[in-house]
């Protein structure tokens, strides 16, 4: 048994680090697509600032429009690093192991680009530093700004502690790469040895950030609720504003960290690492947050359209029959209720396909009721819009809004593509400490024995 | 030309009160010997003594080293900020008499050298049920006693003066557009390219009595009875690119004790404006009337009272209307 459970440790060490600098299916191509994108989205962004805000889809009725919604949107995919991290860490849940750097990699990247979403929106970016010269504590922007900072700090040591043992794995065992990176291995792992006292730190410390990073994920959404929940509008100013995002981007992270999943189970070949049980309980998961998201949605519309409030009813109106009806049901129906009826079947739940069809749906519907959340509100303000300039009481996005929204998603792609480039995409320390506790089969090593299924060697001296 | 003594031993209340009286006085008392120095802006003490006469008829003597040229602000950005002292101002519109046509609205664009796509203060339609009479709406900024708009803002741009103004600096402003999403009645306009300065043209003659007859029933609107400023006192009110601006309640004519745009530009007298302290409004026809007995004769409400903002615009009713109903077809568009 013993002997077993060291061939195996050994297995999976090589195994994990050869995801280094391994090249997956089409990466080159991705690469450059996605560079591609963000570099136009920085040159819209360029003439953005020349031309001023103008050049966007916005004006004096809705004075905020998708940039906001994307910033609500990336806030939300940023839960899940929380998530799985933390509450999947408290509740000793045993297959969590190969998520764990994935769904940091996602927070980093996403709460990363949560932060520029509000500058890119702003008139006068170059006065960024008043927040700190002229800063108003009363404020809920500076709220969110320093929750974002906090959020972000926190991620990156939760991403980064975990990483300390891997990185003197890597310092190491690794062979064949730059001398730069092998002087960053060396620096990063800061003198890592591997001794009980090494350990004992490295234990107590992500004990204590994990404990801190839930209430800053937590108030890093409720926050971004309170931007508009905190204002005297209809459809925005309910309490239940909060607890809505916290859910919305718990739904919408879980179904970003399946899509993330899948890429990479397939893109590196890591099949046997992430296996169907991850899919199926991470499809639980999913199903669990999405049913109670159709219960926050029937309380958030259901219970002003019964009250029926003037102004309510002539928003509501507009939502759901109106302009935004094809919009509204299509994230009720594609993006809550479909989703939940594939997830509620065992049998397809059981079918990675399945669930990442899901998790496609889910994540959908989620971005559009980012939208649904921010402009159909702006257009219905207390007094009526009468006599408005043409063009002024409607709102699309332009081009350059696309652009820039687009180069968001590219560059949070990017970024978790890099990471991976550079990082092993599983915990290795903490998947071998899995095995020796709780067995292979338990943390998710499935069809050891299938030989088809083992990776290629490269980079590696075992 | 303007000066200001500048001595190291005159205590603040000298010195405050000599900057304001000398910007007249002093100017008549220096001799030619002085105002050399003042427009050199050498500062070389060559021992010449300079009198100089203050307001209050006291005359000073001084050496023309101390005298400093006084850029030419009247209100820094310290007294913008902080408001004119003991004054609480005021408006109130009586929706009897609105008829709805927009003079208002093109003289606050005159003052303010804003193009006609802005609309610092707007006309629109009310009906508040089918049963009830249609009326005008004339809505400017409510400058709240608790302004949502300023609770939001992160950097301090907008802001609740001592004399009741909500105003904006545009030079602190980052365009975050908070405020805009905050304020309940829509009263915020931001500067989405480079807003346009438009210099009106001084109405000639013939303009006024084409202006006549288009207004009010010739009830007497005249364009040029609205003084036009060249800069506005408060300096950092101008629109400004990626900037938020609305209505400032027209300080600069405060300052000197003036009405706003709106009030003298509303032939129909509909709309007042005065100070709360003094218990005084006062209209275009020059009628200053009593704000206390005015808003208890009247029945006078505000705007969304319920909403707690405590606005500083009162209506009153259209009760017994002087016009004709609008037809609500602002409603559609």
């Amino acid at each position: 048994m013993e002997d077993k459970n060291h061939q195996v440790a050994n297995q999976v060490e090589a195994e994990l680090l050869s995801t280094i600098g391994q090249k997956y299916k089409n990466e080159k191509i991705w690469i450059g697509v996605l560079t591609l994108i963000s570099l136009f989205g920085v040159g819209a962004w360029i003439y953005q600032l020349k031309q001023g805000l103008g050049v966007t889809g916005m004006r004096d009725y809705v004075s905020w429009g998708l940039y906001i919604a994307l910033l609500f949107f990336f806030v939300g995919i940023s839960l899940v690093g929380a998530l799985i991290s933390s509450v999947l860490r408290f509740t000793g849940t045993k297959w969590r192991y190969p998520l764990i750097r994935i769904a940091e990699a996602v927070t980093l990247s996403a709460i990363l680009f949560a932060g520029v979403m509000p500058v890119l929106d702003m008139g006068h970016p170059e006065r960024l530093y008043f927040l700190v010269t002229h800063g108003r504590i009363q404020s809920p922007i500076l709220w969110d700004v320093l929750a974002i900072a906090t959020y972000f700090t926190g991620s990156l040591i939760f991403f980064y502690l975990p990483l300390v043992p891997d990185l003197a794995l890597m310092r190491d065992k690794l062979t064949g790469i730059s001398k730069f990176r092998v002087w960053l291995n060396k620096f990063m792992a800061i003198n890592w040895t591997g001794t009980p006292r090494q350990h004992k730190l490295l234990k107590r410390g992500m004990a204590i950030i994990s404990i801190v990073v839930l209430p800053c994920a937590i108030s890093v959404h409720t926050i971004s609720a309170w931007l508009i929940a905190l204002t005297m509008r209809t459809g925005w100013s309910t309490s239940l504003m909060g607890p809505y995002f916290v859910f919305g981007a718990l739904m919408a992270g879980a179904a970003m960290i399946i899509l993330v999943m899948a890429n990479i189970r397939y893109g590196y070949h890591l099949q046997h690492y992430i296996g169907h049980k991850h899919f199926n309980y991470l499809g639980m998961l999913l199903l669990g947050l999405t049913a109670f998201y159709l219960y926050l949605n029937i309380n958030k519309y259901g219970v002003p359209a019964f009250v029926g409030e003037k102004a309510e009813v002539e928003y509501l109106q507009d939502l759901m029959f109106g302009h935004f009806a094809f919009a509204f049901w299509f994230v009720i129906i594609a993006g809550l209720i479909i989703p939940i009826i594939i997830l509620s079947i065992g049998k397809l739940r059981n079918q990675i396909r399945w669930v990442v069809i899901a998790a496609i749906l889910v994540m959908g519907g989620a971005i559009i009721n980012r939208y649904l959340i921010v402009i159909p509100n702006m257009l219905h303000p207390l007094v009526p819009i009468q006599h408005a300039i043409p063009g002024y009481a409607t709102y699309s996005p332009t081009w350059v809004e696309w652009a820039i929204g687009a180069a968001g998603f590219s560059g949070l792609t990017l970024l978790i593509i890099l990471l991976f480039k550079a990082f092993p995409v599983i915990t290795i320390w903490e998947t071998m400490e899995g095995v020796e506790h709780d067995g292979q089969e338990v943390i998710g090593l499935e069809y050891m024995d299938n030989p088809k299924l083992a990776p290629r060697y490269e980079n590696y001296e075992g | 030309m303007n000066t200001e003594i500048k001595n190291e031993d005159a205590n603040n209340a000298r010195r405050n009160f000599l900057r304001k009286s000398l910007i007249t006085g002093s100017v008549l008392a220096v001799g030619a010997i002085g105002l050399e120095k003042v427009f050199s802006g050498e500062k070389a003490d060559d021992g010449k003594k300079v009198k100089v006469l203050t307001a209050d008829g006291k005359v000073l003597e001084t050496s023309t080293s101390n005298l400093k040229e006084l850029k030419h602000t009247p209100v820094t950005d310290a007294e913008s900020r902080k408001g004119i002292p003991g004054k609480k101002f005021v408006m109130v519109i009586d929706l009897a008499k609105c008829d709805g046509c927009g003079h208002c609205t093109v003289e606050c664009n005159k003052m303010h050298h804003i193009p006609k796509s802005k609309e610092w203060i707007k006309v629109i339609e009310m009906q508040d049920s089918p049963k009830e009479a249609p009326y005008w709406f004339v809505k400017p900024c409510f400058h709240c006693d608790n302004p949502p708009c300023t609770k939001v803002c992160p950097v301090d741009a907008t802001f609740k003066r001592e004399d009741g103004i909500v105003a904006i600096d545009n030079d602190r402003c980052i365009g975050c557009r908070f405020c805009m999403a905050a304020c309940p009645y829509s009263a915020r306009i931001f500067n989405w390219s480079e807003p346009l300065y438009v210099e009106y043209p001084k109405k000639s003659a013939k303009d006024t009595t084409v202006k006549e007859t288009s207004c009010c029933g010739g009830s007497g609107c005249d364009a040029d009875s609205v003084e036009s400023t060249t800069a506005p006192a408060e300096r950092f009110f101008e629109s400004k690119k990626g900037c938020v601006e609305k209505c400032d309640f027209c300080p600069h004519m405060a300052r000197e004790n003036k009405l706003p745009a709106c009030v003298t530009g509303c032939g129909m007298d509909a709309i007042y404006f005065g100070d709360e302290n003094e218990d005084a409004v006062t209209n275009k026809s020059g009628q200053t009337v009593s704000l206390s007995q005015l808003l208890e004769d009247r029945a006078a409400y505000r705007y969304l009272e319920e909403l707690g903002t405590k606005p500083r615009v009162y209506y009153l009713p259209p009760y017994n209307r002087q016009y004709a109903k609008p037809d609500m077809k602002g409603e559609k568009s």
